[in-house]
């Protein structure tokens, strides 16, 4: 059993789980979740073999496209797996977190119908997102990009009979279909210029791409269309409130935790080409900037306790975009990732744990004084509530510090974006903490509330670990080795910047805790913050107008030209010939003998001129 | 000394006179007495070609066997040709070509 | 001499031709066509193409000819009764059948090919009949048994044909 063999079982388990569980185990459940999180323990292993071996290789599976051009070019579109520091962490991410989320599941989903459905749901996604992580080409990354996304549309379309969920689906794939279509043509792009496709072998120098930073900049900025699309930037940001209609673990493994952070991956994949494009970054920074702060308004509008986190997911989404446009270095966003990743998923879980004792009651404001009823919860979701606003000294700090603490080296008016973005995060969190947890029950479900079975608690408490621990000092260097890029302090910062980001974290909560001290509803009303901005509706009228009209002039060209002109006009034209030359059978023998022989005499003719 | 053009014309004249016979005259056994004149106007061109493309000092005798096939297909063609007519006649009681006119549309 | 036969039979010929044509009497025509055979045959003859002509006496003149006479007498022909000539017919026949003999004048008159004399024979010469039956029966051994097979299918076909009521 060999290096590569290991990383091949890692991948390929999961698929093998989800084949099974659609084919053996419909009508048993032990066996549909057992397969399940056992092809996740597989995974679990695997990733952590490969680092702590350290392994660092690029093994090719097969060639699945090989032509050849001439005699000394091919057209080949390998499929292999990438190893190395990068794909090593983002694999230790992936591969820890989705066991726990599988075991979780048992608890959250034990009542429910399509239970088979849903981890084979599951596996098809740990399969895909892996696959991401280990793909070794653009190509390769783009199929299994393609694969989450039809896995996030089965899970979140697992409520299908209701309207709602199956909308949702609908919207999050064709959402990221439009990004997708950049991002494809962003890899065309690249494929034409440099003729090679591989992440080994990206440079910006390489090919038709010398020299050229406009052509450079486009290239990069139609594959950030898959980013926009997958980590839901503005404005494509849309679906990803929307697909909370989905059961709660997928919410927090898919959109929070791993898929939506594959645009970010995508990012740190290509970042040779986007640190050498300026403008280029300059458009991800400002995109991953608008969206940050954008996202954190809308958060306090909501009044769903996953509608909170979901806005909150696309805000920091935001600061790992703006993260990579600072073209710092690689390992920039990914370790915001790494710490949002563990922080989100488990304020997620916490959120499904209220959600399940408050019998699917969702709404805030049915919600308080849960933290007598459910104290274990409570305090996971403390630990993950801190670790996002920013407490100093737990994860999110060390990360989201970084960030900013770069953007006021490099770039000021972003540097000012980003800190109100960091005080309006303890707000909500401290707003939904505060309406939830603490207070007195304003409804009878927040009355009767209980605690959750243990099968769902320990993974929270699990998840309670890394949210607090993963910014510290030696985590970060078994993680984020000097090969992914450094993670340095941004040169000399003056003494207050320190004091600006631990300011906005007090006094985002303080104000939170002042306004929101036991309301019965909600005394900040912002129309703009409820209505999502209306760009929800301007969406609406946009697809309902344009492509609607699209469609009726398609539909009229369809009716009036080709089929009216053409295919009928075409057959009522023979016809008509055919009815005139109808007029020559005249019943008379000596007519047809006197065609015959004028037909050969114009034969003749014919022949004797054409010679 | 006729030249190949005197029989070839005079071949051509008859098959002519045989095409007016088919088109002009209202009977039909006059009718199909000029198709038999018509070919034997191409045997004559035949055998013509036949005296006078002479292969290795002698008549082309392939053109001699292909007028030996068309007198014999022409004789079958009369027998089957005027069984039809006489059924013809039993069903209309006329030889008139201008009274057969239902193939039409 | 061979000058002399070819005008006279040829002459014949087309005079007896024009006159099937022309005649109104079917029987007429019928009898003119034979004329219009046998000299024919001699124009065969003449072109050293003896077998030929005879076949063409004793098969075309004597067999298909003496056929057509007892139909006519079957169906009881009389001399067909001139109805209202169609004028455009009559035209438009005129017009292709001249047009046929001026292309052919054309034809013949501008390839210099046609204009051989008759040649001669060369070398030793074996009977032509001898010829024909070799050529025949080594040659063209499989059409001359296709051609037995269609003239029993036609005669199977005029047996059927002539049954009062198809059954």
């Amino acid at each position: 059993m060999n290096i590569s063999m290991i990383a091949w079982i890692t991948l390929l388990v999961p698929l093998i789980a989800a084949a099974l569980i659609v084919l053996v185990t419909r009508t048993s459940k032990p066996l549909a979740s057992g397969l399940a999180i056992l092809s996740a323990l597989v995974a679990f292993v695997g990733a952590w073999t490969l680092f702590i071996a350290k392994t660092h290789g690029d093994f090719l599976g097969f060639n699945w496209i090989n032509v050849a051009i001439d005699l000394d070019h091919h057209f080949t579109i390998p499929l292999g797996l990438l190893i190395d520091p990068l794909s090593r962490t983002m694999l230790v991410i992936v591969a820890t977190i989705a066991p726990l989320v599988f075991i979780y599941s048992l608890g959250y989903m034990k009542e429910e119908e399509g239970y088979w459905r849903y981890f084979a749901g599951l596996a098809l996604f740990l399969f895909s997102m892996l696959g991401i992580v280990l793909a070794d080409n653009l190509v390769m990354m783009f199929i299994f990009w393609e694969l989450v996304g039809v896995s996030s549309y089965i899970l979140i379309g697992h409520y299908f009979r209701k309207n709602s969920a199956a909308d949702a689906a609908k919207q999050a794939f064709l959402v990221n279909r439009i990004g997708d279509f950049g991002f494809m043509l962003g890899i065309l792009f690249i494929w034409l210029a440099t003729g090679d496709i591989s992440f080994a072998s990206l440079n910006p120098e390489a090919g038709a791409l010398q020299g050229q930073p406009v052509m450079l900049a486009i290239g990069v900025v139609l594959i950030f269309c898959g980013t926009v699309g997958k980590s839901a930037q503005f404005p494509l940001h849309v679906w990803l409130p929307n697909s909370m209609e989905g059961p709660t673990p997928v919410s927090s493994l898919l959109h929070a935790a791993t898929m939506v952070a594959a645009g970010v991956y995508l990012l740190a994949r290509i970042f040779p080409l986007l640190a050498a494009s300026p403008q280029a970054s300059e458009i991800v920074l400002w995109i991953g900037a608008i969206t940050a702060l954008g996202a954190g308004f809308l958060a306090i509008g909501q009044d769903d306790i996953k509608g909170i986190l979901a806005y909150s997911t696309i805000s920091q989404l935001g600061y790992m975009v703006a993260g990579a446009g600072l073209a710092v270095s690689a390992a920039l966003p990914m370790f915001h990732l790494f710490t949002h990743a563990f922080f989100k998923c488990l304020l997620f879980l916490s959120a499904g744990s209220v959600i399940l004792g408050m019998h699917h009651e969702q709404d805030i404001w049915k919600m308080g004084g849960l933290k007598n009823k459910m104290p274990l919860t409570f305090l996971a979701y403390l630990a993950g509530m801190l670790a996002l606003s920013g407490c100093p000294g737990l994860s999110g700090s060390f990360s989201k510090d970084l960030i900013m603490a770069h953007a006021w080296a490099d770039h000021r008016a972003i540097f000012w974006v980003l800190v109100v973005g960091a005080a309006l995060t303890p707000f909500y969190m401290a707003r939904q903490a505060s309406v939830v947890f603490l207070g007195s029950p304003r409804s009878d479900h927040a009355k009767h509330a209980h605690e959750s079975p243990m099968v769902m608690v320990l993974p929270l408490l699990l998840l309670a670990i890394p949210s607090i621990a993963a910014g510290w000092g030696f985590v970060k260097n078994i993680f984020f080795p000097e090969a992914l890029g450094s993670l340095e302090e941004a040169g000399h910062l003056p003494w207050f910047v320190e004091w600006i980001f631990i300011s906005a974290f007090v006094v985002g909560i303080a104000l939170a805790f002042a306004i929101y001290r036991n309301p019965a509803k909600d005394p900040l009303r912002i129309p703009l913050l409820a209505n999502r901005f209306y760009i929800d509706a301007f969406y609406d009228w946009a697809v309902a107008t344009i492509q609607g009209g699209f469609a009726r002039l398609c539909s009229f060209i369809d009716r009036w030209f080709i089929n009216g002109i053409l295919v009928q006009g075409s057959a009522t034209a023979i016809w008509f010939l055919g009815f005139c030359l109808r007029f020559l059978q005249v019943g008379n023998i000596q007519a047809y003998a006197f065609f015959f022989g004028a037909g050969v005499i114009a034969l003749i003719y014919v022949l004797l001129t054409v010679h | 000394m006729p030249t190949l053009a005197n029989y070839l014309l005079a071949s051509g004249i008859l098959f002519a006179i045989g095409l007016g016979g088919v088109m002009l005259r209202r009977s039909i056994i006059v009718i199909f007495m000029s198709l038999e004149m018509m070919l034997s106007a191409a045997n004559l061109s035949l055998v013509a070609f036949s005296r006078y493309g002479l292969v290795n000092g002698h008549q082309n005798f392939n053109a001699q066997i292909l007028v030996f096939f068309i007198i014999t297909v022409a004789a079958a063609e009369v027998a089957v040709g005027l069984a039809i007519i006489v059924s013809l006649y039993r069903a209309r009681q006329t030889t008139h070509v201008e009274d057969l006119d239902t193939l039409k549309f | 001499m061979l000058t002399v036969a070819f005008w006279f039979f040829a002459t014949l010929m087309i005079a007896f031709g024009a006159s099937v044509v022309l005649l109104r009497n079917p029987v007429s025509c019928a009898m003119s066509l034979v004329m219009s055979f046998i000299s024919l045959a001699a124009l065969f003859i003449t072109l050293d193409a003896a077998f030929i002509g005879i076949i063409q006496i004793l098969v075309y003149a004597g067999a298909v000819m003496v056929l057509f006479l007892f139909i006519i007498m079957l169906l009881d022909l009389r001399t067909e009764e001139s109805r209202s000539l169609n004028i455009g017919a009559t035209v438009g026949g005129l017009l292709v059948v001249s047009a046929f003999i001026a292309f052919l004048v054309k034809i013949i008159s501008s390839t210099p090919a046609f204009s051989q004399k008759l040649p001669d024979f060369v070398g030793p010469q074996t009977s032509e009949v001898k010829m024909i039956g070799f050529t025949l029966f080594q040659t063209f051994w499989l059409p001359f048994e296709v051609v037995g097979v269609l003239l029993l299918v036609a005669t199977v076909g005029v047996v059927v044909l002539s049954r009062k009521s198809l059954r």
